[in-house]
C-alpha cells in the first residue's frame, strides 16, 4: 500500500468549517485539549468552538470522553486529585484553563446541570437561593422575585409555587431536573452543560426537558451530553461526534445526520456500532 | 427425592442451631437487666436524687454522682465533638487518596479500639502528675479522648455516604469549598453525625477506668472543677465491692440509672437515623 493510500484511509483532522453566518458568536474557543485521569488519556488534542445563543450536542459511544470534555469547561474535574487538562479553554477571549483564573467566578459564569436530578437536601426555595446567596445579598422581596423568576424560567413555578418550603427530594424525577436547571439559570450564567439530563427521566419529562432546552437556547451557550440519537438531532444546532477521546467530526447538526464526512459517524448514527 | 429431604434437613439444622444461638446470647442480656432491675429498682428513690454519698451504715443518694457524671460527660461531649467533627470533616473532604489521612485514619482505628484504662493512665501521666492532684478537668478530657474517635469515625463514614454528583453540583455553582461541605454535606449528613454524638456520650457514661486515675471519687457535694469529683461508675465500684448492705443498694440504683440512660441515648440515636432515611 503506498503513503498515499494510506493517508487516505485515515480520517482526516478535524478543521473548523467556515461558514459565513453574521448571527453566529464564538464563545467558547477549545483548544488542544488533552485530559488525563491519572494515566490515562481520556482526550486527545481537541479543538472545536461552541457558538453562542446554540446549542451543541456531544455523541458517541460511553467512554469516548463527552462528559470529560465538557467537564473541563467549569473545571469541575479539578474536585479530584490526578485529573488534569492541557491545552487552552478560550471563554470570551480568555484561556480560563491558565492558573490564577477564579474558579467560582468562572463556575458562575457556566451553569451545569449533571445526569442524575441533584436537588440538595433543602426546600425548593433553599436549592434556588443557594447559588443566588454565593453572589448576591438581597433583600428578601427581592430574593422571592429572583427565586420566581428562575423557576418560571425551567418551568417549574406553576408545580412548585404553593410548596416552596417543602424538600427538594419530594419532587419527581423530572421535576428535580427542572429544579436543578431553575438552580443553574438563577445564578445568571452565560454558558449552560448538560451532561445527559433526559437519561434519567420518562420520555413526558424528557419532553419538557428539551422544549426548556429550546427556549433557554434564545439566551445561553448550551452544551449537552446525550447517548439519544433523536435527541441530539432534535434539539441541537451543532453535534459533534466523538470516539475513543478524540473528535471524529464536528459540524451541523443536519449535515452530520444527513451528510456525514465520516465513515465513522455514519455507522454511529446509524446504530451500526456503539 | 432424596436430595430435596437432605436440603430440608440441613435447612433445618443451621436454621435451629441460629435460633439456638440466638436464644443463648438473649439469654444472659435479659438475665443482667432482670438482675439490674430486681435489685436496682427499690434503690430508686427521691432519696438518691436529692442526697449526698453517705458513709457506711447512714442514709443518703448519689446526688453529688450524678451531678460529677453529668458535668464530666457534657464537658467531654463539649470538647470531643467539635475536634472529633473536624477531623472527620478532614479525613472525609480535604484528605481524599492522601498519604497522611491514611496514617489518621489508621491511627483514630487503633485509638478507637485502645482500651480505656490506657487512656486513663496516658491523662493521669499528663495532667494528675503535672497538677499535683486529682481533678474534674482530667476526668473530661479522659472522656473526650474516648469520644473523639468515635465521633472521627461516625463523621467521616456518614460524610463518604453523600454522594459526589452533590458536592459537585454545589462546585458547579461556584460554591467555595467550606460552603459546599458546611451547606451541603453536613446537612446531608447531619442525622448520622448527631446519632454519632449520642453513641459516643452513651459510651463515656459506663466508663469507669479513665476516671478512676484522674477524677478519681469525692464523698461530697463538689463544683470544684480543679478538684476530685464524684462520679456514677468510680462511685458504683467502690460501693458494689464494699462489705456495706446499703452501699451495695446504692452501687445497685446506679447501674441501673446508667443503664436507663444509655438505654435512651440508644433508643434517641436509632429514632434519629432513621427519622432521617424516612424523610422523603
Amino acid at each position: 500500500m503506498s503513503p498515499a493510500s494510506l493517508r487516505q484511509s485515515m480520517p482526516p483532522p478535524y478543521r473548523p468549517a467556515t461558514r459565513p453566518d453574521p448571527s453566529l458568536q464564538q464563545k467558547v474557543l477549545i483548544r488542544d485539549i488533552d485530559f488525563y485521569y491519572g494515566n490515562f488519556k481520556a482526550l486527545k488534542n481537541i479543538t472545536m468552538p461552541l457558538h453562542d445563543k446554540r446549542v451543541t450536542a456531544f455523541i458517541g459511544p460511553s467512554g469516548c470522553g463527552k462528559s470529560t470534555l465538557i467537564r473541563v469547561l467549569n473545571r469541575i474535574y479539578e474536585l479530584y486529585p490526578g485529573h488534569r487538562a492541557t491545552g487552552e479553554v478560550i471563554i470570551d477571549g480568555e484561556n480560563t484553563l491558565a492558573p490564577g483564573v477564579d474558579l467560582n467566578l468562572l463556575r458562575a459564569k457556566i451553569g451545569m446541570v449533571f445526569q442524575k436530578p441533584t436537588p440538595f437536601p433543602m426546600s425548593i426555595y433553599d436549592n434556588i437561593a443557594f447559588g443566588i446567596r454565593l453572589y448576591h445579598r438581597l433583600p428578601r422581596a427581592e430574593l422571592d422575585d429572583w427565586v420566581e423568576s428562575a423557576l418560571r424560567r425551567a418551568a417549574l413555578w406553576d408545580e412548585v409555587k404553593d410548596k416552596l418550603r417543602q424538600s427538594g427530594l419530594g419532587l419527581s424525577g423530572g421535576q428535580q431536573q427542572r429544579l436543578c436547571i431553575a438552580r443553574a439559570v438563577a445564578v445568571q450564567p452565560q454558558i449552560l452543560l448538560l451532561d445527559e439530563p433526559a437519561s434519567a427521566l420518562d420520555p413526558l419529562s424528557t419532553q419538557r426537558i428539551e422544549e426548556l432546552i429550546a427556549e433557554l437556547k434564545a439566551d445561553y451557550c448550551i452544551a449537552i451530553v446525550t447517548h439519544n440519537m433523536q435527541q441530539a438531532a432534535r434539539s441541537s444546532d451543532y453535534t459533534a461526534f466523538m470516539y475513543l477521546g478524540e473528535l471524529v467530526e464536528f459540524d451541523e447538526t443536519e449535515l452530520i445526520f444527513t451528510h456525514p464526512k465520516q465513515k465513522h459517524t455514519e455507522d454511529y448514527i446509524t446504530g451500526r456500532f456503539g | 427425592m432424596n436430595l430435596y429431604f437432605r436440603r430440608r434437613l440441613a435447612n433445618g439444622i443451621i436454621m435451629t442451631l441460629s435460633v439456638a444461638a440466638t436464644g443463648f446470647g438473649l439469654l444472659w442480656l435479659v438475665l443482667v437487666l432482670w438482675t439490674l432491675l430486681w435489685n436496682g429498682v427499690t434503690a430508686i428513690t427521691p432519696a438518691l436524687f436529692s442526697q449526698m454519698t453517705p458513709p457506711p451504715g447512714s442514709a443518703g443518694g448519689l446526688l453529688n454522682a450524678i451531678f460529677g457524671s453529668v458535668v464530666m460527660t457534657l464537658i467531654a461531649t463539649l470538647i470531643g465533638t467539635p475536634t472529633g467533627i473536624l477531623a472527620g470533616t478532614f479525613l472525609a473532604e480535604y484528605s481524599r487518596g492522601s498519604r497522611f489521612g491514611e496514617v489518621v485514619r489508621f491511627i483514630n482505628d487503633i485509638l478507637l479500639s485502645a482500651p480505656s484504662i490506657i487512656v486513663g493512665l496516658f491523662v493521669y501521666e499528663l495532667m494528675v502528675v503535672n497538677m499535683g492532684h486529682f481533678s474534674a478537668w482530667a476526668g473530661a478530657v479522659a472522656l473526650a479522648i474516648i469520644v473523639i474517635p468515635v465521633v472521627v469515625r461516625t463523621t467521616e463514614d456518614m460524610l463518604n455516604l453523600v454522594p459526589d454528583t452533590l458536592r459537585e453540583a454545589a462546585s458547579a455553582l461556584g460554591s467555595p469549598k467550606w460552603k459546599v461541605i458546611v451547606m451541603i454535606s453536613y446537612r446531608a449528613a447531619i442525622q448520622g453525625m448527631v446519632t454519632g454524638v449520642m453513641l459516643a456520650v452513651a459510651r463515656i457514661a459506663g466508663e469507669t477506668a479513665p476516671l478512676l486515675f484522674t477524677a478519681l471519687n469525692n464523698q461530697f457535694w463538689s463544683t470544684n472543677l480543679n478538684a476530685p469529683m464524684a462520679n456514677l461508675p468510680v462511685v458504683i465500684f467502690q460501693f458494689a465491692m464494699s462489705p456495706y448492705a446499703d452501699w451495695q443498694v446504692l452501687a445497685w440504683g446506679g447501674a441501673l440509672l446508667i443503664t436507663i440512660t444509655v438505654l435512651f441515648l440508644n433508643i434517641g440515636a436509632r429514632a434519629l437515623a432513621s427519622w432521617g432515611t424516612f424523610k422523603p
